[in-house]
């Protein structure tokens, strides 16, 4: 087959044909949408007539300047994103360190924990939502047999946002547990029981050693929760379509709505900039502080 | 806590049943504290699947009764009439076949090329695909709807199996197999490389089959991915013969809208128990997996 190449020149023939269909796949799903949706973004594109107006950059002056839903929709996504991470991160923490002790029959729980991850989204926002109902919700119910009078969790305004963080927080924070559980095995030994032989209390050494030694993977932990809460989609839809009132109108529910129930594909796709935007951003930072912790 | 440490507690009796006894009681705290926190965890599976067995009546019983009162399987039969629900799971099952087919096939592919071939731009290529993970899909789907409109392929499987595999989801697959081929020794297939073997043959005959390990965590993630994948099926997909088991469980509603909750807690029911008694059986593997998809940075 093919004489006439070097072993060198055949060697790099079949790098490229290994690499071929991820490169290839990859150039038009991603690459390629990723720099249209920066054109899409400077026109009035209505998916359903099909027209096409440039606008220059109209949309992101009204995304900026008018558009009020849009204010709604970016302080929702922060206190949604501000409430989940810390929540997420403070659990899986725990979690982690309940589950890196010895007790007999500790994996059961590690599954327990671990289970809403592989479960869709969609099955845990129907379940949720069927329990977090007003007077017939589970929750509620059994509020009730110990005399409390639980709200319409997630209808009233004032609780529907602390509702959709607390069961998303449910669903997900197996995975940054188990991602910090084998961070915790993996520590040395030798500081903590250097440590406790010092005579240091467990929260000391809780504290000043393990969570030192943990910040890279923390900081891993929290910048995917980060991103996670704010591509957030799946769960707000089904749990509460983005009501009431708007009170849990996220960026990528919003971007989804104005593509896909008003057709405003531009204007959408604006939004999306600004999506990628803050995601760069946040990939960058992180970087940026793992070098000064790496440099430390 | 040292050896020494424990001869000078173990030298008196009294002081020794005292330290077991508080032993054990911090291990009951230990074990209480783990039974509350896994309630929210647990209860929400249990309330939908013993859900799944009452009369519609019974759901909303005051005071909720935990196991149905007799159990009844219309529920099961029911979600079968109001929307063609075999149709959607059957359409979920194939895609997620072809997903996990074609991730294996990319993923190994590109892996490999990536960790053992030598070619020029091998190091810029990789670092471009690994920016694909930190870009949410989410951005892409507004230009991938239209792209996929112009090749008139909307209403159709083919952007819910193409995109996983080539997207993010496949990006992570072709990081886990070349980190895996990395903490190989290449000595093992040197011996193939003497023998003159192409590098497809070394690939194919070596490389694969002692990946396997890998290979098999990779299908598990790309299997659930697809089997819970939501935005992609809602945007693509009008048809309800083509609906997929995430849009068909939020399907079941009255007239008004309102959802009929006995027949969405059973279809939910019968979408989620298959994969949590898979889950449960190679959990090991199916934990180790998603952890080391995760700790990618």
């Amino acid at each position: 087959m093919l004489p006439h190449l070097s072993n060198k020149q055949r060697e790099t023939l079949w790098g490229y044909l290994f690499i071929a269909p991820q490169t290839i796949g990859f150039l038009l799903l991603i690459v390629v949408p990723l720099l249209t949706i920066f054109v899409f973004s400077t026109e009035d594109r209505n998916l359903l007539t099909g027209q096409v107006v440039p606008v220059g950059l109209e949309n992101f002056r009204v995304i900026l300047q008018e558009d009020v839903m849009f204010r709604r929709v970016l302080t929702n996504t922060l206190t949604f994103t501000a409430g989940v991470v810390p929540l997420n991160i403070a659990l899986a923490l725990f979690l982690a360190s309940l589950l890196s002790q010895k007790l007999r029959g500790i994996t059961i729980f590690r599954v327990l924990f671990f289970s809403p991850v592989v479960t869709s989204a969609v099955a845990w926002a129907i379940v949720w939502r069927f329990m977090l109902q007003g007077d017939q919700g589970t929750v509620n119910q059994v509020l009730q047999l110990v005399g409390v009078e639980g709200p319409n969790w997630l209808r009233r305004p004032e609780w529907a946002m602390f509702s959709v963080i607390v069961t998303l927080v449910i669903k997900n924070v197996g995975l940054n547990t188990i991602i910090l559980l084998s961070a915790l095995t993996n520590l040395p030994n030798e500081y903590r029981e250097a440590a406790h032989v010092d005579g240091a209390t467990r929260w000391q050494v809780f504290r000043k050693i393990t969570l030192p030694l943990l910040a890279p993977t923390l900081l891993f932990v929290t910048v995917i929760t980060v991103i996670g809460s704010l591509k957030v989609f799946d769960h707000i839809m089904l749990m509460t379509a983005g009501g009431p009132a708007n009170a849990t109108m996220v960026l990528v529910y919003y971007i989804y709505y104005q593509a896909f129930q008003f057709f405003e594909t531009g204007y959408a796709s604006a939004l999306a900039v600004i999506l990628f935007v803050i995601a760069l951003g946040l990939t960058i930072g992180q970087w940026l502080l793992r070098g000064r912790a790496y440099d430390e | 806590m040292s050896s020494r440490a424990l001869n000078l507690l173990t030298s008196d009796p009294r002081r020794l049943r005292r330290v077991r006894l508080e032993a054990t009681a911090k291990k009951a705290a230990m074990y209480l504290l783990l039974i509350l926190l896994a309630v929210p965890f647990v209860f929400p599976f249990w309330w939908m699947v013993s859900s799944a067995f009452k009369q519609p009546a019974e759901i909303f019983a005051y005071p909720p009764t935990l196991l149905p009162s007799s159990f009844s399987f219309n529920n099961f039969i029911d979600v079968f009439n109001y929307q063609p629900f075999a149709r959607h799971y059957f359409n979920s099952l194939l895609i997620a076949a072809a997903v996990t087919i074609g991730t294996l096939f990319v993923s190994s592919l590109a892996g490999y090329g990536f960790a053992r071939i030598k070619f020029p731009g091998k190091t810029v290529l990789f670092i471009m695909l690994l920016s694909a993970l930190m870009l949410p899909s989410e951005v892409t789907i507004i230009p991938n709807f239209f792209f996929m409109k112009s090749l008139n392929l909307t209403n159709t499987h083919i952007p819910l199996i193409v995109i996983p595999i080539f997207g993010a989801q496949g990006v992570i697959g072709t990081f886990m197999v070349r980190q895996f081929f990395l903490s190989l020794p290449r000595e093992i297939e040197e011996a193939g490389l003497l023998d003159g073997a192409s590098r497809w043959g070394l690939f194919w005959h070596i490389a694969l089959p002692i990946a396997r390990p890998v290979l098999a965590g990779l299908s598990i993630l790309a299997f659930l991915y697809s089997w819970n994948l939501f935005l992609e099926p809602l945007v693509f997909i009008d048809d309800i013969n083509l609906y997929t088991l995430p849009l068909s469980l939020r399907n079941y509603n009255d007239v008004y809208g309102a959802p009929l909750w006995h027949l969405q807690l059973t279809a939910t029911t019968m979408a989620v128990v298959p994969v949590l008694i898979v889950y449960v059986i190679g959990q090991r593997q199916i934990i180790d997996s998603f952890a080391s998809s995760g700790v990618k940075g």
